[in-house]
């Protein structure tokens, strides 16, 4: 995706365009699984655990992982849909949650959310002019004002406000009604949107279409996206940046081309390897990973990607290995082997 | 039947527009206008219900005029087209003035059950947690018995008497429908939508009012209308027990019961309370079938 020209023009910008717009440290969020007699806690899902990230203006950072790794978790904690157990958003300088801070309702306005459910995330009871008029009507906005402005982002999505304004979302495909997701999630002019596999339940034509859609949008509104998806395709194709999650765990991170082309971690590589290609010349030949991955309910002890590992050794069940630079500064592993590291980039490369 | 068909479409649809800003309502009138069997129901009740509220204007007499003289008269006898009870009363008089009886009881304790169910419902399915489990564990031991037997027993101990049997009838009422509007309610919550809602900054009165509500009340009033019908039986049924009114008064059950030993002697006339009771709780019944289908947006897109 191209970046846009970093939100400099924004009389909402703070700290420039160096500051991140968003901040994350030690993002933590553990589940209680209850059952048995009297509902008692039986054990305890780690669905996010120390998860630190930061997100730069204007770029587009995606995350990727198997499905349960954290992904949703992460992208709702944001939200703060659910509250987190531990850790601090700073969004654009601001701390979320302190006197002095963003408040919630604040963060909320910059910052939305598009969900992969275009069905479920759009009421059967109102129109497409009014769902998307909603968030601004909340916000004070008179409703004809609010109508006009979900109008003219109808327009801007590719959807006759003529013809579609008045619809109700039964009336509309897979591919309209995330259309309206997308409009919904902009009518509050927000700085970042987090996209939640929104274009994972689309057939692939409508899917390049919507992908294109969003890059316009990025450019025109200057927006941040975080694009959570589980088709590493197309977060190669979009993303600047890349995270990738394990578990609850952050194992590697770095630019798109470091991640692609020379991915240190063995679970990367075992990530990349099962990315289904088109060219026979490279086909996939051998079993990448096997087995499913543990259960986020008490995870394995240190490195929890060991126990699915051929490089595992007996540092990796005692402590949970840091996230590290490697030569380059802006590509973070955390692998305890560096010959594993290394094994991994050359067998890659 | 042509012009009447319209003017109930017309009625249906001036319903539809009185409720502001909601285009869903308007279409579900204009559903209900397209559905003959719904008209049909809806005009018949109308009609029971026309009846009742002015017995003293469509009837002959009085309900509790009667000659012994008179007694169990055929339809058609001259003066009592509908023939009498075992008392001599005219019986098409005992029936109209019965209606208001019957109906309310069919009215009454289903809306004070929906206002007292549909609210512990919405709590226990918006807040979850703690607040649930207490209110869902209470409406459990209500499930434990039987309705009839439920209402039998609170009218037992109540003592009988309309207004007991309704209060009766209002609590047996209240354990389903908390449980569908609880059922209705958390699955709504779940969806993403009210997430949505709740990211673009909705406090959670605004969630319940624009997002839950709306949603929850249609599934919700469909089977409250279901449950008119099977009020009205119950309350009948009470009355037949000797729990509900009291015989001098005109009700359909208590009617039947009277009227229960002339079977042999004139069938058709000991019939007509029974046939009116079946007939008005199958119409409400109609009635919600009609109103389920034309609420449903998946079926008619």
């Amino acid at each position: 995706m191209i970046s846009a020209p970093t939100a400099m023009l924004d009389p909402r910008d703070r700290g420039g365009p160096a500051q991140p717009l968003l901040t994350v440290e030690g993002l933590r969020k553990h589940f209680p699984v209850r059952g048995g007699f009297l509902n008692r806690r039986i054990g305890t899902v780690h669905a996010v655990d120390d998860v630190s990230f930061a997100v730069r203006k204007g770029e587009t950072l995606g995350i990727v992982g198997e499905s349960g790794c954290g992904k949703s978790t992460t992208a709702r904690l944001l939200m703060r849909l659910i509250e987190p157990d531990a850790g601090e958003i700073i969004f654009d300088g601001d701390p979320l949650g302190v006197q002095s801070g963003i408040s919630v309702n604040e963060m909320r306005r910059q910052m939305q959310l598009v969900f992969q459910d275009s069905y479920s995330s759009l009421n059967p009871r109102m129109t497409i002019a009014e769902t998307i008029a909603y968030a601004p009507r909340i916000h004070g906005m008179k409703r004809p004002a609010a109508i006009e402005r979900a109008e003219a982002l109808l327009a801007q999505s590719g959807l006759d406000p003529a013809r579609f304004a008045r619809r109700y979302p039964h009336e509309l495909s897979g591919g309209q009604r995330q259309r309206v997701n997308i409009a919904r999630a902009l009518a509050l002019n927000p700085r970042l949107v987090i996209l939640d596999e929104a274009v994972s339940a689309l057939d692939k034509s409508i899917e390049a279409q919507m992908l294109n859609l969003l890059a316009e949008f990025q450019r025109h509104f200057s927006l941040t996206y975080i694009f959570i998806s589980h088709d590493l395709n197309v977060v190669e194709y979009v993303s600047d940046r890349i995270l990738v999650m394990y578990l609850g765990h952050v194992v590697e991170t770095g630019p798109v081309a470091a991640i692609y082309e020379t991915p240190r971690h063995p679970y990367t590589r075992a990530l990349l390897a099962s990315k289904p290609t088109l060219d026979p010349d490279r086909r996939t030949t051998e079993p990448p990973l096997v087995g499913d991955p543990p259960s986020p309910i008490d995870p394995p002890s240190g490195c929890r990607f060991r126990t699915r590992c051929a490089f595992a050794q007996a540092i990796c069940a005692e402590m949970a290995p840091p996230l590290l630079t490697c030569d380059d500064p802006e590509h973070l592993v955390a692998c305890h082997i560096p010959e594993a590291q290394a094994a991994v980039a050359a067998a890659h490369a | 039947m042509a012009d009447t068909a319209i003017s109930s479409a017309a009625i249906l649809a001036a319903l539809a527009t009185a409720r502001p800003a909601s285009g869903y309502w308007r279409n579900v009138g204009k559903r209900l206008a397209r559905d003959p069997v719904t008209i049909a129901v809806s005009l018949v009740l109308l009609g029971i219900i026309f009846i009742a509220v002015f017995a003293p204007l469509v009837s002959t007499g009085h309900p509790y005029d009667g000659s012994v003289l008179h007694r169990l008269a055929p339809i058609g006898a001259p003066g009592h087209w509908l023939g009498t009870d075992e008392g001599g009363r005219d019986l098409w008089t005992r029936l109209c003035y019965g209606g208001r009886l019957s109906l309310l009881a069919g009215i009454i304790p289903v809306s004070a059950a929906l206002c007292v169910g549909g609210g512990l419902g919405l709590l226990a399915g918006y807040i979850g947690g703690a607040v649930n489990t207490v209110i869902m564990r209470v409406m459990d031991v209500f499930y434990a018995f039987p309705s009839v037997l439920l209402a039998i027993a609170i009218c037992g101990v109540l003592g009988n008497g309309f207004g007991n049997a309704v209060l009766a009838l209002s609590i047996v009422f209240v354990p389903p429908l908390t449980r569908i509007t609880e059922t209705v309610t958390a699955q709504t919550r779940r969806l993403d939508f009210v997430e949505a809602a709740r990211a673009s900054g909705s406090t959670a009165f605004q969630v319940m009012r624009h997002h839950v509500l709306a949603n929850v009340l249609g599934p919700v009033l469909v089977y409250a209308t279901s449950l008119i019908s099977l009020s009205i039986i119950l309350s009948a049924g009470l009355s037949f027990l000797g729990l509900g009114v009291t015989p001098p008064q005109p009700e359909w059950g208590v009617m039947l019961n009277a009227l229960r030993s002339a079977i042999y002697v004139q069938p058709y006339v000991a019939a007509l309370p029974g046939l009116m009771i079946f007939a008005t709780s199958m119409c409400f019944n109609l009635m919600s079938d009609g109103l389920r289908s034309a609420m449903d947006v998946k079926l008619n897109a």
